[in-house]
């Protein structure tokens, strides 16, 4: 989001105090909600689609919100503020909830003191993400009350439950939100915020919050307590509701799969569930004993049905539903009503894909072109730069997770021993790399391979959308800060091996390359240059450049960078030549970063 | 308003850096000025490095899906000319299309692995009634920057939505920076002209 919109809203929210009515996103109603609930403390790791919870919230009056280094670290920060009594907010996407599963599982035994609520932002039919887990799971495997709000107004509402329960039962609470949810906008009627009163003090008890084996027993009891306490509290929970409209055919659901519902089938009695975990026993036998025929809408896991199917209820789930994807309307009409006829206009032959790409003049175009050139296996890591995989750049062969390129690329060294020789890469931008890529670099200097890591520096977090973190020397809030110094740091986990260059030099990158692939034991290069979009860069764009058509040679080796201004036009031919086409740049998207003119053999772009 | 809860959808697509986005919550404020219910949804993320993007904008007394189901569109406005033709399953037979010529080629394309339809006018003015084709980009360069584009097809959108022009010029002075504001009021002119 840009930082102009969230500040004129801000601004507005505070200041009109007659404006009661306003457009939001899922993500702006639970900043918004957590701050009307009295919340004063959030911590988070940016990831799609959960980032912008935080740079809302850390925008209101009196807040304190961070940037954490990763998901673990961001929910133990939050812990620490809970323990002293706030109200603490954490946020992540659904697969940072496995990297801060550590804490997560054993803060449920402890309670929270103040309390806690932690946001997972599922993405249903990966929109930006390398996996579709329903993080519903992680409530009943963690054994924490969880709730899923449908809209923008319920995703406000439920943040303040949230916190309202995880202070009653002394429990960290899940929020769930989707994809969906959360870059969705509604309209949101506001409420004026609690007041706020530092109550914070030292709270001591070690039996409560000591995790030994002999006190984690004893809480272990508690926790179960809690389950049973939770179980009576969901039956009379307001936001479990039943509509009572059609008694032949209801649907039980919760979340947006609900207004998917309502949309095509109005006249059908519901079951909307607002706390998904632990389910209102009583209440769904009600609701089937009022109701003939019962579809469970749901997406991903058969969560709801299982557990439902196990209470000895007849329902209908996954036989007709999809287990991928996220649903639309479209979705669950035609799971119910099968074989629809549809009439649809459709072009005479398929539509190329348009894939998302690096954007004209992004400093790591250059570096996959120069690496290409060495034919390596190159493990590659979450951010931007993972598009490159793509045809023409081809940049790299494999993503797992945060952080798991350098662990990868150490492994695959070792197992392969002298055959992988100067052939491994590993390639990690800059956020990711302080997040999760420390410590495998140490084990890699602690245990010696020959794979070369290059960490792609460019200055911020650019894929979720610019946001900072311990190497750009700037805080969430806005605060100058102490900014880590890449080349002390690698050097310091026993790196000996260092060489910083400019991924926009083409030659001197190709180079470097070479260089460090052929070193024994591990290397490091930093490939240093600033996200193209990155405003406190402060990038002059230079003139756009241009292609003479009487040079170019249409070899296409400028279409190889896959640079969104240059295309190839078929059919232009030259007198003497043998091409069969030319080469143009659009000069609305060109930035003039100059990296095809590098790579033009034959001077023809300038 | 009429009386009614018929929910209205209107689907905006094109390429990733064209302001749909930014189109999409501006006809959002507009449509809620207006006294409609209205949801609108899209997907951030990876969409916005040149790929696809898509807002589905649905207004009514009131609305449940920020979705809208296949076939019920009413309204398409394609940023650009190809983006036009890959969301036809979704229109309604009836619907109004308003199309900018821009092309901008995918990589496939510049590869020549696949073709580009160049002929897409053509193809949606045999199948439907209203096709309303325009230069959005030529048009925002008059208005005094390229960039305004989107407010051009917000133009030519109201021409087709009811919604009073003092509602639309009020949405679209609150919502850019005072020194863009000028720039794109006359942007959106241009579009109503169109």
């Amino acid at each position: 989001m840009r930082d102009f919109e969230i500040t004129r809203k801000i601004q507005s929210l505070m200041m009109e105090v007659n404006l009661l009515k306003v457009l939001m996103s899922g993500n702006e109603a639970i900043a918004r909600g957590a701050y009307e609930a009295g919340v004063r403390f959030a911590a988070a790791y940016p990831g799609t689609p959960s980032t912008e919870i935080l740079e809302v919230f850390s925008k209101y009056d009196g807040v304190y919100a961070e940037w954490s280094t990763n998901e673990k670290v961001a929910v133990e920060v939050a812990i620490g503020a809970a323990l002293a009594g706030e109200k603490a907010m954490v946020v992540m996407k659904h697969v940072g909830v496995n990297v801060a599963a550590d804490p997560i599982f054993t803060v449920s035994y402890t309670g929270t003191n103040g309390a806690l609520v932690i946001i997972t932002a599922d993405d249903p039919s990966l929109y930006s993400s390398q996996n579709e887990q329903d993080n519903r799971n992680y409530a009943r495997f963690a054994k924490i009350p969880m709730l899923e709000p449908a809209d923008a107004q319920e995703a406000k509402e439920y943040i303040k439950l949230a916190f309202a329960i995880s202070e009653k039962f002394d429990t960290p609470v899940f929020l769930r939100s989707t994809t969906r949810v959360s870059h969705s906008k509604s309209v949101v009627t506001l409420d004026k915020p609690e007041k706020y009163e530092n109550k914070t003090c030292f709270t001591y008890d070690a039996e409560k919050y000591v995790m030994v084996p002999q006190n984690a027993r004893l809480r272990r009891v508690e926790v179960e307590k809690r389950q049973q306490a939770l179980k009576k509290f969901v039956e009379n929970f307001p936001e479990n509701r039943m509509e009572i409209n059609n008694q032949n055919a209801g649907i039980i659901t919760a979340g947006m799969p609900y207004n998917y519902s309502k949309e095509v089938f109005p006249d059908y009695s519901y079951l909307k569930l607002g706390i998904v975990y632990p389910l209102p026993e009583k209440l769904i036998r009600a609701f089937a004993s009022k109701v003939k025929k019962i579809y469970v809408v749901e997406e991903l896991d058969p969560f709801l049905e299982e557990q439902i199917k196990a209470m000895g209820i007849k329902v209908t789930g996954k036989e007709i539903f999809p287990y991928n994807n996220e649903f639309d309307p479209g979705v669950i009409r035609d799971s119910i009503e099968k074989n629809r006829q549809k009439a649809a206009v459709f072009y005479k032959e398929p539509l190329a894909p348009r894939p998302p790409n690096l954007c004209p003049g992004c400093p790591h175009r250059g570096l996959f072109y120069a690496l290409n050139k060495h034919k390596t296996y190159v493990h590659g890591d979450i951010g931007c730069y993972t598009l490159s995989y793509m045809k023409p750049l081809e940049g790299l062969h494999s993503c797992i997770c945060m952080g798991a390129s350098i662990g990868m690329a150490h492994g695959m060294s070792k197992a392969m021993k002298e055959k992988g020789k100067g052939k491994v890469v590993g390639i990690i931008g800059d956020s990711t790399f302080l997040h999760s890529g420390i410590t495998p670099l140490l084990d890699m200097a602690y245990n010696q391979s020959d794979a070369l890591i290059i960490i792609l520096d460019n200055s911020t977090t650019a894929m979720t959308g610019m946001q900072e973190h311990p190497g750009t020397g700037y805080t969430l809030m806005g605060k100058k800060t102490k900014k880590v110094n890449l080349k002390d740091l690698i050097s310091a986990l026993g790196i000996d091996n260092i060489k910083i260059i400019d991924p926009m030099d083409y030659k001197a990158a190709s180079s470097a390359i070479k260089e460090e692939l052929a070193n024994e034991g591990p290397s490091v290069i930093v490939a240093q240059s600033p996200c193209i979009l990155f405003k406190r860069a402060n990038i002059k764009p230079k003139p756009p450049l241009k292609v003479d058509p009487d040079k170019c040679e249409g070899c296409r080796a400028c279409i190889g960078l896959n640079c969104p201004p240059i295309s190839w036009k078929k059919g232009v031919t030259k007198k003497g030549s043998k091409r069969k086409g030319v080469s143009f740049i659009d000069e609305a998207l060109c930035n003039g970063c100059g990296l095809c003119a590098q790579v033009c053999k034959f001077g023809a772009i300038s | 308003m009429s009386d009614n809860n018929e929910v209205k959808s209107i689907l905006f697509a094109g390429v990733g850096g064209q302001g749909i986005l930014r189109a999409s919550d501006i006809i959002c404020e507009v449509i809620m000025e207006a006294g409609f219910d209205v949801k609108k949804s899209e997907v951030h993320g990876m969409a916005q490095r040149g790929g696809c993007v898509t807002s589905h904008v649905r207004y009514g007394k009131k609305v449940y899906s920020p979705l809208a189901e296949p076939g019920t569109i009413q309204t398409l406005v394609s940023f650009e000319k190809m983006e036009s033709l890959r969301y036809l399953g979704f229109l309604k037979k009836d619907a109004t299309i308003i199309v900018n010529k821009e092309e901008i080629y995918p990589p496939a394309v510049n590869m020549g692995d696949s073709p580009y339809p160049f002929d897409a006018i053509d193809f949606l003015k045999k199948n439907y009634s209203k096709v309303i084709s325009l230069n959005a980009v030529e048009l925002a360069q008059k208005a005094g920057n390229i960039k305004t584009a989107n407010v051009v097809l917000l133009g030519a959108l109201s021409n087709h939505m009811n919604i009073d022009q003092s509602i639309w010029q009020n949405v679209i002075k609150k919502s850019f920076p005072e020194k863009l504001v000028k720039i794109n009021l006359a942007a959106f002119q241009m579009g109503i002209n169109a």
